[in-house]
């Protein structure tokens, strides 16, 4: 067992992706205080984060030529591995990550609170979900899932002045945690079963002693149960539209898409790798879940009229729809997650985008009224709503589409028809809402003192840059097909 | 004289567990909250030194010292958020805690 405890080339290989994160996470930190206070030019901290984005990419890009060229490989002893499920979903935290970045310093400004430390956290919960991805261990998952979930309290929390912040950041915590909890509790069970903590010999020992082991059942429903919660899916929701009102409107950005991808990219690997053998007994579970969580998610967004609250609600109906894509646990199921998990960071950015520039006399505005009248104000804006709200709609030819159409296939194909056709039916329930606040912009009557768009460079650029690949991906698909397909899992190809 | 197993220390940590589960769903001030979590994960740490002990390996110990550095991360950060809402609020009850629909 020596060579284990040898950091060789391909351990470092391995982990440079969350290395690079931590060191420019400390990097910002650091420059914060010597530098960047005493020249007063806060924005210097986000390009800082950005240059770490661009090394990862480069990181990125390599890993996935390796994988391209050899196969899938691992480090530390197996318990992180570097594959095309990986890779894909770093690549969507790294695009979350620099769009989160992009939208921070105009809001932060606004809000007073534009810090050094946001963007460290940003890095450092980055880290936690490349990890999560890539981990291959029950250890390393519950520590990666815990780095992401402490430095996601603190940015929700982040305007300290703000009781609403103050709140969002209390619930979150003492819901994150206790989810994390009956997960950690769950996974405990998991290595008792196996006396081991690598996924493989996880699944070995969960396909040994059979679904129908007490302990096995008991690690199945905790392990779910806590990660029903990361995911938001109903009952276990309650805490998702509190703390993306709450939150700093970039947070709430950042949590909605990356979080909840990590947390999907950790189930579907735990699920498929150490629960495989037990799959008759989990997939009527979460398809149960996933019909509730559309039904609920979709039914409570019709009555919102905050615009944070009602992304909240969506993306609650959101995580439904991809969790359809693990129930019919296919190849077709894994690839329409991926390609879904990949359109959403770009369209609900650009939504979060909008309303985290939507101002009036210098406040944040975030009701659905507050948009009346856009298209009147400036067009090229209200377009790019209307983009953003078809494709969360799941209407071609916008990116959106294409998630939903593979996830649907894959349940057509294992013979889940009525799942199939409520699904169906909640997608055209979800165009009524997503239409309202494209009606707004188009036709609502625009208020006395209207609410104008507070833009600065970075947020330009998120928008354009989400409304072009919204649209691109819609119209263009193949080659992000193609990189969603090289993300299943090999288990399941 | 009873021979204590490893199922008898599965049963008193999913007791322990449940203690937890309970505390956090009925209890409304925040820091019996707190608590109820770290029982949770007390549970956990009995959990993974029982069957260290009875597998013979060092694996499980080291993921309770992995879980109490979280745990204790997790208090860090939880009571600093408390503060700042006690700042602003002066409540420490869940029940005062109602401007985002709870």
């Amino acid at each position: 067992m020596m060579d284990a405890l040898i950091f060789t080339a391909q351990d470092f290989n391995v982990l440079k992706p969350a290395i690079i994160l931590c060191l420019f996470g400390c990097a910002i930190l650091l420059t914060d205080v010597f530098i960047v206070r005493r020249t007063g030019q806060r924005w210097l901290n986000g390009v800082t984060a950005l240059i770490g984005e661009g090394l990862l990419a480069v990181v990125l890009v390599q890993h996935l030529a390796q994988v391209r060229a050899g196969g899938a490989f691992s480090g530390l002893g197996g318990s992180v591995v570097v594959d095309g499920f990986g890779v894909f979903f770093n690549i969507v935290f790294a695009m979350s990550a620099s769009l989160a970045v992009l939208m921070t310093a105009r809001y932060m400004e606004a809000e007073g609170e534009h810090r050094g430390e946001y963007y460290a956290l940003m890095l450092f919960a980055q880290a936690g979900m490349s990890l999560m991805a890539t981990g291959n261990d029950l250890v390393v998952l519950f520590v990666a899932l815990e780095t992401m979930a402490l430095s996601f309290y603190v940015l929700v929390g982040f305007l300290r002045n703000s009781k609403r912040s103050n709140e969002a950041a209390i619930k979150y915590l003492i819901l994150g945690a206790f989810s994390s909890g009956l997960l950690a509790y769950g996974l405990s069970i998991l290595y008792g079963i196996s006396g081991s903590t690598n996924l493989a010999a996880v699944g070995d020992a969960v396909a040994a002693s059979g679904a129908d082991n007490w302990a096995v059942v008991l690690a199945l429903i905790t392990t779910s149960v806590g990660l029903f919660f990361k995911i938001s899916a109903v009952p276990f929701h309650m805490w998702a539209p509190d703390v993306y009102e709450g939150a700093p409107t970039p947070t709430t950005a950042y949590v909605s898409v990356a979080s909840k991808a990590a947390s999907f990219a950790l189930m579907i690997r735990l699920f498929t790798e150490a629960y495989g053998s037990a799959s008759a007994s989990w997939v009527p579970l979460l398809g149960m879940i996933a019909l509730i969580t559309m039904t609920v998610g979709n039914l409570a967004a019709i009555t919102q009229s905050n615009l944070k609250r009602l992304l909240a609600y969506s993306s609650v109906a959101h995580a439904g729809y991809i969790l359809l894509g693990l129930v019919a646990f296919n190849e077709a199921g894994l690839r329409g997650i991926s390609i879904y998990v990949l359109a959403y960071v770009f369209m609900n950015f650009g939504a979060f985008a909008l309303v985290t520039a939507l101002r009036r006399d210098g406040k944040a505005a975030e009701e659905v009224d507050d948009l009346n009248g856009l298209a009147g104000r400036s067009p090229g804006h209200a377009i790019l709503v209307a983009i953003f709200m078809l494709s969360l709609a799941g209407i071609p030819p916008m990116a959106g589409f294409y998630g939903k159409y593979y996830i649907f296939l894959a349940i057509l194909a294992e013979g889940y028809y009525l799942l199939a056709v409520f699904a169906a039916l909640y997608v055209a329930v979800s165009a009524y809402y997503y239409f309202r606040i494209i009606r707004a912009c188009w036709i609502g009557e625009a208020a006395d003192t209207p609410a104008s768009l507070d833009l600065n460079l970075g947020s330009r650029v998120v928008l354009v840059g989400s409304g072009v690949l919204t649209v691109l991906i819609g119209v263009l698909p193949q080659r992000f097909l193609d990189l969603a397909g090289e993300s299943v899992l090999a288990a399941l190809r | 004289m009873m021979e204590v197993t490893t199922s008898h220390y599965v049963v008193l940590s999913t007791l322990l567990l449940l203690v937890g589960v309970v505390g956090i769903l009925t209890r409304r001030n925040i820091l019996v909250l707190l608590m109820s979590v770290e029982l949770m994960l007390n549970a956990v740490n009995i959990n993974l030194a029982a069957f260290s002990a009875s597998l013979q390996q060092v694996h499980g110990q080291v993921f309770s010292i992995f879980v109490i550095t979280v745990a204790a991360a997790e208090a860090a950060v939880g009571l600093g958020i408390l503060i700042a809402l006690f700042r602003n609020k002066q409540a420490i009850h869940a029940d005062e805690i109602d401007l985002l629909r709870w």
